[in-house]
């Protein structure tokens, strides 16, 4: 790459006024290091993985409110986790995260289980178990 | 108190932490130097991972272990610390800070608060350096960054008892002891020849080997796991290459601008040649971020299927440059 085609595209790191670290040969062939705002075909890769975790909140969203699934779903969801990353914040197995994503298991959860995942997702007990998202 | 630490930024975090220490040190090493020595560029495919539920290219050797090989290599002495309790590494973190002595820190992603949102995935093989602390925050320096931050005490503590994959279990290292002079001319030798090994490995997923398996695989994605999640799987890819960190081109550019600054410490005219050639391959990995994502552009496109087949061969031919690529360069040291 020459250092005057290092991609200056609009990107998400814009909001955070943010530029990245390239490397690039200038005009003698010695290798330089060049600031690049952004390059779209990556723009575009992250952009859809996002709408992707967003199109699993808001289905996950559903289910709870289809009394289908407990809130603890849609919160590990919401913070970009999965059942390995949860169940190594929680120090619990997955089996046992799959069982409390069953509401009626849910909401026989003792008060300590619960505390756990309120602080794992920062918000209060109440607020875990609101079902009305 | 404030130690004296001059951050530069990086293309890649370990790299740069390792170079930032290592100039804060006395001893100037540039991010290409460390990354070459330490032998980082690689390609795998890891198939029991999955992250964003899609399957893992790396196009880089394991977190850790780049600085492990630096160090082994120009005879420095690293100290590493990993902790149960977050009181005893905020402690020892401390007690470093009242010596004068920045330390790197391994941190998860998600929750660094100055990270763009967009950014913030449960990644924890982040690096950074804390060289001082002022008011009850800590001072960072983070080599991605172009400038320096700071992470009050809760914040620090969230960041380096993440959780997941990689967990980095608040680890924390810095060097110990340096020799008088460092040893670059071996060093470099050392650093290639592994290099060459890794990617000429006869492994099915690993190097060359790892490239040609994942073209079968791209070809298959349409057809076993449907348009969708072969285009999702597909993004991943191009991600794992040109994400922050990379310097571009999954590394190859970081690597040509080592082989620049080897062969110019060697003397050796055929490095430099090869210098050239590793930047054109870095092209052709960009060529082929730029098609994947007239694919994925659209996430349900249905059209895509015949394209599938067109990148897969890209990657044949990439795989076919840099096997040809690597065994020449076997040769040249």
């Amino acid at each position: 790459m020459k250092k005057n085609d290092v991609p200056q595209d609009k990107s998400n790191l814009e909001s955070a006024k943010f530029r990245e670290l390239c490397y690039a040969v200038d005009e003698n062939g010695e290798y330089v290091t060049e600031l690049s705002s952004g390059w779209t075909p990556k723009t575009i890769a992250l952009d859809n993985a996002i709408e992707t975790l967003n199109d699993r909140i808001s289905a996950a969203k559903q289910r709870v409110i289809a009394q289908k699934t407990s809130p603890l779903e849609y919160y590990m969801e919401l913070h970009k986790m999965d059942l390995p990353i949860l169940s190594s914040y929680a120090g619990l197995w997955q089996w046992r995260l799959k069982r409390h994503f069953n509401p009626a298991v849910f909401k026989k959860l003792n008060e300590k289980t619960l505390q756990k995942y309120a602080d794992i997702f920062d918000i209060t007990i109440e607020e875990l178990k609101r079902t009305d998202l | 108190m404030e130690i004296d630490f001059k951050h530069k930024q990086a293309a890649h975090c370990e790299n740069g932490v390792v170079a930032n220490l290592m100039t804060y040190n006395g001893f100037t090493v540039s991010e290409p130097m460390v990354f070459g020595i330490g032998s980082g560029l690689l390609f795998s495919y890891i198939p029991f991972l999955k992250v964003n539920y899609a399957p893992v290219v790396s196009y880089r050797a394991l977190p850790g272990i780049i600085f492990t090989r630096f160090a082994k290599r120009v005879g420095i002495k690293i100290k590493r610390e990993k902790f149960r309790n977050a009181q005893n590494a905020k402690a020892r973190l401390d007690e470093n800070l009242k010596r004068n002595n920045p330390v790197g820190l391994q941190v998860g992603v998600f929750n660094l608060p100055y990270f763009p949102d967009e950014y913030r995935f449960h990644f924890n093989a982040h690096n950074m350096v804390v060289y001082g602390k002022k008011d009850g925050r800590y001072l960072i320096s983070d080599p991605v960054m172009e400038t320096v931050t700071s992470l009050s005490e809760k914040e620090l503590e969230k960041v380096r008892f993440a959780k997941g994959a990689f967990a980095p279990k608040g680890h924390i290292y810095y060097p110990t002891g340096f020799p008088k002079k460092l040893d670059l001319e071996k060093a470099v030798i050392k650093g290639i020849k592994h290099t060459c090994r890794d990617m000429l490995a006869p492994v099915p997923i690993v190097g060359v080997k790892g490239m040609r398996k994942v073209a079968r695989l791209i070809r298959k994605w349409p057809k076993t796991k449907g348009i969708k999640t072969a285009n999702h799987y597909l993004g991943q890819v191009v991600r794992m290459q040109e994400e922050i960190g990379t310097g571009g081109g999954g590394f190859r550019y970081i690597y040509a601008a080592f082989l620049q600054e080897a062969g110019k410490l060697l003397g050796n005219g055929k490095l430099l040649e090869l210098s050239k050639e590793m930047t054109l391959i870095g092209d052709q990995w960009r060529d082929f971020a730029l098609e994947a994502s007239r694919i994925y552009k659209n996430r349900s496109n249905t059209a895509a299927i015949d394209q599938y087949s067109a990148i897969a061969l890209q990657l044949e031919a990439l795989a076919d440059k840099e096997e040809a690529f690597f065994k020449q360069l076997r040769k040249s040291i």
